[in-house]
C-alpha cells in the first residue's frame, strides 16, 4: 500500500507504540473512574498519579504544579480567563503571534474591561524588546509568549521575558505546547508562572494536556463540577489519554538531546535543498526548534504546492491546521511584517521522530521536479 | 468463574466495550491525523471519522448532525450549556431554575452564574425523587431565562419527566437544559419530539472511552449559546481545541451499539436488578431510595437501617458499589440527593448504590444478594441501636449523651 511521508508533526504527531501499550489496559480491564473508591477507581487514581509525576518530571516541575485537562486550547484559556477572573481588569499583554487559543481568549478579556496589548515581533519573529519593556511598565498583569512558535519554530527567550515580568509583578504563562519533547523544557529555569503542554504534540494521545502552574497563583476554573484536579478543572478524568501522556513525557525527555540532534540534521538538509531552489525559510536567523521549516518560493502559491505534495505522497501544512479552514495567510507571518502575496505562499514542514534522512531526499527530488513543472505551466499561462 | 471484585458500579463509568476499542485502535495508530488538518490524506480521514460518529450520536437521540457539538465531558457540556445560554440571553433576564438533586456539574456550575450576578433557584424534589411540577410552574419569573433538569439521577436512577417540562418551557420561551449523561442507552431519547433545546452527554457511561462528551445544540428553534473555550474556531466556534478523533470515533461506536443493543438489554438488565431487589427486599430494614417506576433498568439504591453506609461497603468490598455518586465520594457527607428526598442522615448514611451492567452476570447478582444477606446479619449483631430496635425502643425518643 502506498503511504505518504508525514510531515506535519506539528498539526499533531502519530502515537508511540509504546504509549499505546500503556494506555490499553485502561479502557478495558482498569477502567474505573478514579474518584470511585472501590479497587478499580484506586487502580485509576494510582494511574493518573504517576502519570502526574512523569509529566511533572519531564519539565522538572513539582506532580502538584501539574493539572490536567482536556487539551492545549483548553489549558491555555484555563490560565488566561482563570487568572484573569480572579483580578480586577487590568492590562494583559501577548505576542502578536500567540496560537489563536491565546490570543481569542485575551481578546474576550477586552469585553469585560481588560486592555490588550499585542507586542510585535521583528521581521525574524522575535519580540520587541522595547516595546515588551513599556508594556510591562504600564502596567501589565498578566503576560503569555509562547515558548516556540507552531508555523515558523521561532523560540523566544522566555526566560528573560519571565524575569523581566516577575520583576514588573505580572503572571507570566508560556505556552509550550509545540516545544515540548523538542527542545529542553525546564519550568523552574523558564522562570514561568505558567505553561501549557500537550500530549498530542509529543507522540502522546489527543485528549490529554496541562497546564504546569506555580500554586501560588490564583485561578478560576474554566470547568466547574466534581472537584477534580484541586477544583481547578472538573469532570472525570480521561484516564487513559493521562496514562499515555506521562509515558509519552517519559519517552521524549529520555530520548531528547538524540531526537533534537536527529531532527536538525535532516532539517539542515531539508533547509540546503529548499534554498538552492530559492526558497526563502522564514525565521532562518532565530532559534528555532530543530524540526520546524516554513518557507515560501517566490511566485508560488501554498495551497497549489500543499495540494501538489499531497498528491505526490508528501503531508506537509501550508499554516497551522487549525486555521487551516480559512484561507487568510499566515498571522504569524504578517506579524513578522511578511508582505501579504509571499505569506499566502508559504509552505510548512514539521519533521517527527519517525522520519528519515531518505525521506527528506526523496521529498527534494519530489519538489524540485513539482516546483520545475509549475513554472513551465506559469510560463505557458503567461 | 467469578472474577472478583464484582462491579457493580456502571454508573461511576463503564468499561470500553471491546467493540468500540477495536474502533478506536486504528485512530491510534497509522490513522493519526488532525482532522483539522486541510491539506493531506490524514487530516481527511480523521475529518471523515469524525463526521461518522457525529452521525452515530446524533442517531442514538434523533438530532441532526449538524446539532452535535463535541466536547471532553458531560462536565463540560453542561457548563458549556449553562454559563454559554446564560451569557447569551442574561439581556432577558438572570434567573435560572435547576433541581436540589443534580449532578455538581451543574450545581457548581449554577453557584459560578450565582456569583456573577444572576439569580439562582433550587428546587426541591418530591419524596420519589422526582420533580414536583407545580413547584416548578411557580418557580418560573418573567426574567427565568434557563431551566437545567436531568434526564435521569446518577445516584437513584429515577426519570424526571422531560416532556412535560419541556412542554412547559417551550410555552414561556425558556431555554430547556437536559443533562443526560445517565441517559443515554438506557432510556428512549427522540429529539424530534422532546422540547429540549440543550442536551449533555457522555461517552464513558455508555461503554465509550472517558474524556469525550457531546453537547446537543438545537437548530430549530435555534439556540445560541456564548463559547466557553476560544480558540482556533472549531466546532463552528463553539467549541475551539483539537478533536481527539480515537475519542470521538469510541464516542459514536459506542452510541451506535447503544442504538441497537438498548432494547434487549434493558430488559436483561432490568431481570437482574428486579431480581438484586427482591434478594434484598426480604432483609429488614432496607428502603428502596427513589421512585421505583419512573427509573432507568439499571440502577438501584438500598439504605440499610442500622448499619453504617461506609462499614457496609467495606464489609462487602469484593462488591465495587458506591455510597453515592463517584465524584462526592471523597466526602463522608451523607448524600445530598437523598437528603433532598427527605431521608434522615441515618438513612442517607447507609446507602448503597448498584449500578448494573452489559458485562454483569445473573452469578453476580447471586453471589452479591447471599454476600448482603451473611454481613448485614453480622454487622446488625455487633451493632447496639439495631439490639434497642429490636427490643422494641423507639430511638428517636432516645436522651443521647453528648461527648
Amino acid at each position: 500500500m502506498f503511504a505518504p511521508v508525514y510531515f506535519d508533526h506539528n498539526a499533531t504527531t502519530p502515537l508511540d507504540p509504546r504509549v499505546l501499550e500503556a494506555m490499553l489496559p485502561y479502557l478495558t480491564q482498569r477502567f474505573g473512574n478514579a474518584s470511585s473508591r472501590h479497587e478499580y477507581g484506586r487502580a485509576a487514581r494510582r494511574a493518573v498519579d504517576e502519570a502526574r509525576q512523569q509529566v511533572a518530571a519531564a519539565v522538572g516541575a513539582h506532580a502538584t504544579e501539574v493539572v490536567f485537562c482536556s487539551g492545549g486550547s483548553e489549558a491555555n484559556n484555563l490560565f488566561v480567563k482563570g487568572a484573569a477572573a480572579s483580578m480586577r481588569p487590568a492590562t494583559i499583554a501577548i505576542s502578536a503571534i500567540e496560537h489563536p487559543c491565546v490570543r481569542e481568549p485575551a481578546r474576550q478579556l477586552v469585553r469585560e474591561g481588560w486592555r490588550l496589548h499585542e507586542i510585535p515581533v521583528d521581521a525574524e519573529g522575535r519580540l520587541d524588546m522595547a516595546e515588551y519593556a513599556q508594556v510591562l511598565a504600564s502596567p501589565a498583569k498578566i503576560v503569555s509568549v509562547m515558548l516556540a512558535n507552531n508555523e515558523t519554530g521561532v523560540l523566544q527567550y522566555v526566560p528573560a521575558l519571565a524575569a523581566r515580568a516577575r520583576g514588573a509583578r505580572a503572571w507570566f504563562h508560556s505556552d509550550a505546547v509545540q516545544a515540548l519533547g523538542k527542545i529542553k523544557v525546564d519550568f523552574r529555569a523558564l522562570g514561568v508562572h505558567a505553561l501549557t503542554l500537550s500530549a498530542h504534540k509529543l507522540n502522546g494521545p489527543q485528549g490529554a494536556a496541562a497546564l504546569v502552574i506555580d500554586k501560588r497563583i490564583e485561578l478560576r476554573p474554566l470547568i466547574a463540577g466534581g472537584g477534580q484536579e484541586r477544583g481547578l478543572r472538573s469532570g472525570t478524568e480521561n484516564v487513559a489519554a493521562i496514562v499515555g501522556f506521562g509515558r509519552a513525557c517519559e519517552l521524549a525527555a529520555a530520548a531528547l538531546d538524540a531526537n533534537a540532534s536527529r531532527l536538525n540534521s535532516m532539517r539542515r538538509t531539508l533547509e540546503r535543498g529548499l534554498s538552492n531552489l530559492g526558497a526563502r525559510v522564514f525565521g532562518a536567523a532565530a532559534e528555532r526548534l530543530p524540526n520546524t521549516t516554513l518557507f515560501s518560493l517566490e511566485g508560488m502559491d501554498g495551497e497549489t504546492l500543499v495540494a501538489q505534495l499531497d498528491r505526490a505522497g508528501f503531508a506537509v501544512a501550508s499554516g497551522a491546521a487549525c486555521s487551516s479552514a480559512s484561507p487568510e495567510p499566515s498571522h504569524t507571518l504578517l506579524a513578522m511584517g511578511v508582505a501579504t502575496e509571499i505569506a499566502r505562499g508559504a509552505v510548512r514542514i514539521s519533521l517527527g521522530r519517525g522520519n528519515t534522512g531518505d525521506e527528506v531526499e526523496r521529498f527534494l527530488r519530489t519538489f524540485a521536479d513539482l516546483v520545475q513543472h509549475l513554472k513551465r505551466m506559469t510560463a505557458m499561462a503567461v | 468463574m467469578l472474577k472478583f471484585p464484582i462491579y457493580l458500579d456502571y454508573s461511576a463509568t463503564t468499561p470500553v466495550d471491546p467493540r468500540v476499542a477495536q474502533k478506536m485502535i486504528p485512530f491510534l495508530t497509522e490513522k493519526f491525523g488532525n482532522p483539522a488538518s486541510r491539506s493531506h490524506a490524514f487530516g481527511w480521514e480523521a475529518e471523515a471519522a469524525v463526521e461518522e460518529a457525529r452521525a452515530d450520536v446524533a442517531a442514538l437521540v434523533n438530532a441532526d448532525p449538524k446539532e452535535i457539538i463535541w466536547t471532553s465531558g458531560a462536565t463540560e457540556s453542561n457548563n458549556l450549556a449553562i454559563k454559554g445560554a446564560a451569557h447569551f440571553y442574561s439581556g432577558k433576564g438572570k434567573h435560572i431554575v435547576t433541581l436540589k438533586t443534580e449532578h455538581k456539574a451543574v450545581l457548581d456550575t449554577f453557584r459560578e452564574l450565582e456569583r456573577q450576578g444572576f439569580e439562582a433557584t433550587y428546587l426541591e424534589v418530591k419524596d420519589d425523587g422526582l420533580v414536583d411540577m407545580d413547584q416548578l410552574r411557580q418557580a418560573i419569573r418573567k426574567d427565568t431565562v434557563l431551566v437545567s433538569v436531568m434526564y435521569v439521577n446518577n445516584e437513584i436512577g429515577v426519570i424526571q419527566p422531560i416532556v412535560e417540562i419541556g412542554e412547559l418551557c417551550r410555552s414561556k420561551g425558556i431555554v430547556f437544559h437536559v443533562d443526560a449523561a445517565q441517559a443515554t442507552g438506557k432510556v428512549v431519547i427522540d429529539l424530534q419530539t422532546l422540547k429540549v433545546d440543550l442536551m449533555s452527554f457522555s461517552a464513558h457511561k455508555t461503554y465509550g472511552p472517558k474524556g469525550i462528551g457531546a453537547l446537543y445544540v438545537r437548530r430549530k428553534p435555534r439556540v445560541r449559546l456564548e463559547a466557553q473555550m476560544h480558540g482556533g474556531g472549531h466546532e463552528r466556534g463553539l467549541r475551539s481545541g483539537t478533536l481527539a478523533t480515537h475519542q470521538i470515533v469510541g464516542m459514536g461506536e459506542a452510541f451506535r451499539i447503544a442504538r441497537e443493543e438498548m432494547a434487549a438489554e434493558n430488559e436483561r438488565i432490568r431481570y437482574l436488578r428486579d431480581k438484586l431487589l427482591k434478594g434484598v427486599s426480604d432483609i429488614e430494614e432496607s428502603h428502596v431510595n427513589g421512585d421505583l417506576d419512573h427509573r432507568v433498568p439499571h440502577n438501584l439504591n438500598v439504605s440499610f437501617n442500622f448499619v453504617e453506609g461506609e462499614s457496609l461497603i467495606m464489609a462487602i468490598k469484593d462488591v465495587a458499589v458506591s455510597s453515592g455518586s463517584a465524584c462526592t465520594s471523597a466526602s463522608l457527607e451523607p448524600s445530598y440527593v437523598l437528603r433532598a428526598l427527605g431521608r434522615s442522615d441515618e438513612l442517607a448514611h447507609s446507602s448503597i448504590r448498584f449500578t448494573i451492567g452489559r458485562f454483569t452476570t445473573e452469578e453476580e447478582i447471586d453471589y452479591t444478594i447471599d454476600l448482603l444477606h451473611r454481613k448485614l446479619t453480622k454487622l446488625r449483631e455487633l451493632s447496639p441501636l439495631w439490639e434497642m430496635y429490636k427490643e422494641g425502643v423507639d430511638l428517636n425518643t432516645v436522651q443521647w449523651a453528648a461527648h
